[in-house]
């Protein structure tokens, strides 16, 4: 690992204002799962590492009538086994749950999950210098691609690693901002950015500029969510495919949808499509499975990651009964 | 001289004995190779080449031996030289902490002239490909042999198939890295604490390196995380470690990561067969026509075919195929987990094409007897009778989304032991009990069984024997390869426990005035037969020993080990139809291996097996990439080994052979027909007939929908 100096500013301007001024020398750190490994790895280089753990208010769950505010600090396990997340906002429970392992859970953060970077292994080899890495090609069109992006792809092919992200999509949330130009909030369908906007990051998030708090709006009545996440390896592993799926139903009907996708594009993918082919319907297996193959309509598999194709359409369609409480 | 006893006449050996040093081991307090502190440690650190062939056109250490801290820097390579795969060691560095020697070793410049590399077996295979072994091409001169008339059985087959089965290399990630750490004593002493499966292999590799007599050389390795065949000899890096700590004038420690680990101290080859196989209308195997090869990177590769059966005529053709990656070695039982997955694949395939129970054929093809007798009591337990009758059809495998099946497969192993072995069993004039040997005990329970042994002959608890192992100061041991450690030391412990006792037996029988036959040892006391009442406790009795108290010697002994052993699985799987995801429910492992010492760590052994037999059938997969001619996944992210969620119901039977008079070591057994067992479970289940393993989800979805095309 490269030396560097660490900052431990105590409050949310300090930690601004040290970042600003280490521009592109400085790298924000919250549990440091990824940020460390990345270092380690020779894959982050920064002279100056800002500690927001340091920064205190940042560690809370509130949970009121209008919805939750999470504070970027928060940890993953805090999520996991918080009662009303767990009744309430179902899906992000059950993303927070399905994170790495229980040690990574106590110790990474929500922040840090919606801001990590891919583990594309191209881009996580040193001596690989992909096109993220500013290099010319992406290695993954002609490489091994089992674990890459079937939608969304170009001209860069990871998928986005978050599984907090699309559970946080399907029920509404955004985010609280703090930069050198002041406060904003942004939606997190507005959130992540696709390869064809920005090659180098994932986010719209500029120089300084940090995550302070997530917020949730409390659901409508009716709705009921869940997240999915099918890995290879179940002890602890990344999605091959996932799905969270958000629906609120009248006498029956679905009358609002809202499907996200992981590991399979190179943001938490919304599906317009599936969403369509559920609004106004009674839950089925049919409709689920219809459901599942307008998620998949136009993916475009490399070669090696063919499989998601089928797989990412059972995915949807299990998602969705269970969100509906259908057996499948 | 007495054999071993029949397991009612033992009160210790045979009864499951817990591992002495397992608290040691799980409270941190074992001092691994990792954990040794010598006063002024250096770290080193290993310079690599990161491309997957290169030719080195100059090193510029200067950066580097400029650094504050740098002790040492060696290199090994010269401007001229070919570097034959990515991970390649050029030197390295040692210096006064870990950031410092890695800043060191990126500070030396390298410059290379990029050669072209091939990286996949395929490729590798092909006339115009990139020579990876300069002069000799990348395919070895076919090893081929044939018995019998293949042709005529073809031709007059009942049933036929053809196919082609493979599998990934895979690497053994060891949870102990390789490495050492290496103190020089003065010029000509070393001490060297190792991380390793031979103390006396790495002793004498130094020797040889300094030109030193062995004596000179000290190897301690007390315990041991792991190698499942990749650490004997010292290795580079041993060497290297030596050569800095000489250097610097001071201790160094110099241990591989994780990502060192995968691509540079060994891996277990691929194997791949085309196979065409054909029986007669009584179930007999009466050909095999097979060409296979596979890679070990640099290094070659072989599996042994048609591997257990008898098969009435064989034609068989094999080659190593060569290419830009770290050379393979002996991983837990060489080429018998690849040679089991594609015969009994294959064996599977041929009996659903005869339309015949799976396991009858294979008993009606199996020469062994011991193995008939574990194929019946395996089929008794797993209850080979739940099984659909065809593939993916019938009450086991259901009609909903999960479906289950059962599958088999065999193992055959050698094991037993050899000469060399020598051991002391020391008893001290105030009771205390010694047994030294300088085998290590590389995680098997090998320190147990030395104390056990002792226990027995001494009539003592295993708590009163105190184990002195994995040192070459002590009595040669053997290097543990090929499961031959038991069997080469446990006869050598009893021989010496065996002496120790009668040297005590006359001591005291001359002290208490009666012969030495009168005198028994039971129960932690000393007992004159007859004259009831007469009995000393152990460690009074004890004093009637000189200071020195007495040793007794031993050596190996022929009569108290065998060679070959038997095992056969079953496994229970369930298999996803929507996802492709394999679950092992369960796993039936029947393993003889002789006379048993101890059934505790034996089931352990044999779990471990199964273990890894999961992570070959459904996980592990060392990926290259051949855009630039590295190994993807060389961490334990993306190479996928089972975790706890993996596990399945472990049902591993230690199965008592009845005709067992000698001990054999089964470390390396029981991890070879898990992968077939489980890839025929899973045709059983779904109809999805996989031809490779690794069964990942995406080949497993794409079997299923081959099967629903039909
Ligand atoms: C082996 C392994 C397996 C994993 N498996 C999964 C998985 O299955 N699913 C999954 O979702 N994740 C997984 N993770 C990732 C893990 O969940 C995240 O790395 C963790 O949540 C990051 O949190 P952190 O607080 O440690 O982030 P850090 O490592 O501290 O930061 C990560 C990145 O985000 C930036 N950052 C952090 N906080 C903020 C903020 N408040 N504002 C702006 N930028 C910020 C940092 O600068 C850094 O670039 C895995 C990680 C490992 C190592």
């Amino acid at each position: 690992m490269k030396a560097f100096e660490l900052v431990n500013p105590t409050d949310v301007s300090g930690a601004v204002s040290a970042l600003t001024a280490a521009g592109r020398e400085g790298k924000l750190l919250a549990g440091g799962i990824d940020l460390l490994s990345e270092m380690k790895e020779y894959i982050a280089t920064p002279s100056i590492v800002v500690n927001l753990k340091a920064v205190s208010g940042l560690n809370k769950i509130e949970s009121s009538a209008k919805g939750l505010k999470i504070g970027a600090l928060v940890t993953l396990s805090d999520i996991a086994k918080h009662p009303t997340i767990a009744a309430k906002y179902t899906a992000l429970a059950e993303a927070a749950e399905s994170v790495a392992s229980p040690q990574i859970r106590h110790v990474g953060t929500l922040g840090g999950n919606l801001c990590q970077r891919p583990r594309c292994w191209y881009y996580r080899d040193e001596h690989v210098i992909c096109l993220k890495k500013g290099g010319s090609k992406c290695y993954a069109i002609e490489g091994e691609n089992e674990y890459h992006a079937i939608l969304g792809g170009g001209p860069s092919y990871i998928v986005h690693p978050s599984d907090c992200a699309p559970a946080l999509m399907v029920l509404g949330a955004s985010v609280d901002i703090s930069g050198p130009k002041g406060n904003r909030t942004v939606s997190l369908d507005k959130f992540f950015i696709l390869p064809t906007e920005n090659l180098y990051k994932e986010n719209v998030l500029e120089v300084g500029e940090i995550v302070t708090h997530i917020t949730v709006p409390a659901p409508a009545a009716g709705t009921t969510s869940h997240y999915l996440k099918i890995r290879h390896k179940e002890s602890m592993d990344w999605a091959l495919s996932g799905a969270a799926v958000a629906l609120t139903a009248k006498a029956g009907k679905v009358t609002s949808a809202k499907v996200v996708l992981s590991g399979v594009a190179p943001v938490p993918w919304r599906s317009p499509e599936a969403e369509k082919a559920l609004i106004g319907k009674q839950v089925t297996t049919a409709i689920a499975d219809r459901a599942g193959a307008a998620a998949v309509a136009k993916a475009k598999p490399l070669g090696g990651n063919a499989y998601k194709v089928p797989l990412t359409r059972n995915v949807v369609r299990l998602a969705v009964l269970h969100a509906a409480g259908v057996k499948g | 001289m007495a054999g071993w006893k029949s397991p009612s006449e033992n009160t210790v050996l045979g009864k499951p004995t817990p591992r002495l040093d397992g608290p040691a081991k799980v409270t941190g307090r074992a001092k691994y190779a990792y954990d040794v502190q010598p006063a002024g440690l250096l770290q080193g650190k290993i310079l690599r080449c990161p491309h997957g062939s290169a030719q080195i056109i100059s090193i510029d250490t200067s950066a580097a031996e400029r650094m504050p801290g740098v002790g040492a820097v060696i290199i090994t390579a010269k401007p001229g030289d070919i570097m034959r795969f990515a991970g390649q060691e050029l030197g390295g560095v040692a210096a006064k902490s870990f950031d410092i020697a890695q800043d060191a070793v990126r500070a030396i410049k390298v410059s290379y002239k990029v050669l072209p590399h091939v990286v996949h077996e395929e490729a590798a295979m092909k006339p115009d490909a990139p020579n990876v072994r300069g002069a000799d091409p990348n395919t070895s001169t076919p090893n081929t042999r044939s018995t019998g008339d293949t042709d005529a059985a073809f031709q007059s087959a009942a049933a036929v198939i053809e196919g082609t089965y493979s599998c990934a290399v895979r690497t053994h990630n060891s949870l102990e890295t390789h490495g050492t750490t290496c103190k020089w004593e003065d010029d000509t002493h070393l001490t060297c604490w190792a991380s390793t499966q031979g103390v006396f292999s790495v002793r004498d590799d130094f020797a040889r390196e300094y030109k030193l007599p062995p004596a000179n050389i000290h190897v301690i390795t007390e315990v041991m995380g792991g190698g499942f065949g990749s650490k004997f000899g010292a290795g580079y890096e041993g060497i290297l470690c030596a050569n800095l700590a000489k250097k610097a004038n001071a201790p160094v420690k110099l241990m591989l990561n994780r990502e060192e680990e995968q691509i540079a101290v060994g891996n277990a080859p691929s194997a791949t067969v085309e196979v065409r196989m054909a029986a007669d209308g009584d179930g007999n195997i009466t050909a095999v026509d097979a060409k296979l090869h596979g890679t070990g990177g640099i290094s070659g590769a072989g599996v042994p075919f048609p591997y257990i059966y008898k098969v009435g005529s064989t034609k068989i053709s094999q080659i190593s195929v060569f290419m830009n990656s770290g050379g393979q070695r002996a991983w837990r039982a060489p080429g018998h987990p690849q040679a089991s997955f594609l015969m009994e694949s294959a064996v599977e395939d041929l009996a659903i094409k005869l339309g015949m129970d799976p396991l009858e054929l294979r008993m009606k093809n199996d020469p062994s007897k011991l193995r008939i007798s574990q194929w019946r009591e395996g089929a008794r337990i797993v209850g080979w009778d739940r099984r659909n009758a065809k593939p993916g059809n019938g009450k086991l495998a259901g009609n909903g989304r999960y479906k289950r099946g059962l599958g088999c497969g065999a193992a055959t192993w050698g094991g037993g032991g050899g000469g060399g072995s020598q051991c002391k069993v020391i008893i001290s004039n105030d009771g205390s009990v010694d047994v030294e040997i300088g085998v290590q005990d590389i995680g098997t329970g090998t320190r147990t069984y030395c104390a056990m042994i002792v226990a027995e002959e001494l009539g003592l608890a295993v708590s009163a024997i105190k184990t002195n192992l994995g040192k070459t100061s002590l009595g040669y041991g053997v290097g543990s390869g090929g499961s031959v450690t038991t069997g080469s030391t446990a006869p050598a412990v009893k021989r010496a426990a065996e002496a120790a006792k009668e040297a005590l037996v006359s001591a005291v029988a001359a002290k208490m005035g009666v012969d030495t036959d009168q005198i028994e040892l039971i129960d932690g006391k000393v007992i004159v037969k007859g004259e009831s009442g007469k009995q000393v406790p152990f460690k009074k009795a004890c004093s009637a020993l000189g200071p020195g108290g007495v040793t007794g010697d031993g050596k190996w002994d022929a009569s108290l080990q065998q060679n070959g052993v038997a095992g056969v699985q079953f496994a229970e799987v369930q298999v996803d139809t929507l996802t492709g995801l394999v679950k092992v429910i369960k796993v039936v492992a029947l393993q003889d291996g002789g006379v048993i010492l101890n059934p505790l760590t034996f089931t352990s052994q044999v779990n471990g097996g199964v273990i890894q037999g999961i992570g070959m059938a459904l996980f592990e997969d060392r990926k290259m990439c051949q855009l630039t001619g590295r190994m993807l996944n060389a961490n334990m992210e993306d190479y996928k080994m089972p975790g706890s969620m993996e596990m399945p119901e472990f049902v591993s039977i230690a199965f008592e052979n009845p005709t067992a008079k000698g001990v054999s070591g089964i470390g390396e057994p029981p991890v070879i027909p898990t992968a077939a067992a489980i890839r025929n479970a899973v045709l059983n289940a779904s109809g999805a007939a996989l031809y490779h393993a690794p069964m990942t989800p995406g080949r497993v979805l794409d079997a299923l929908a081959a099967g629903r095309k039909g």
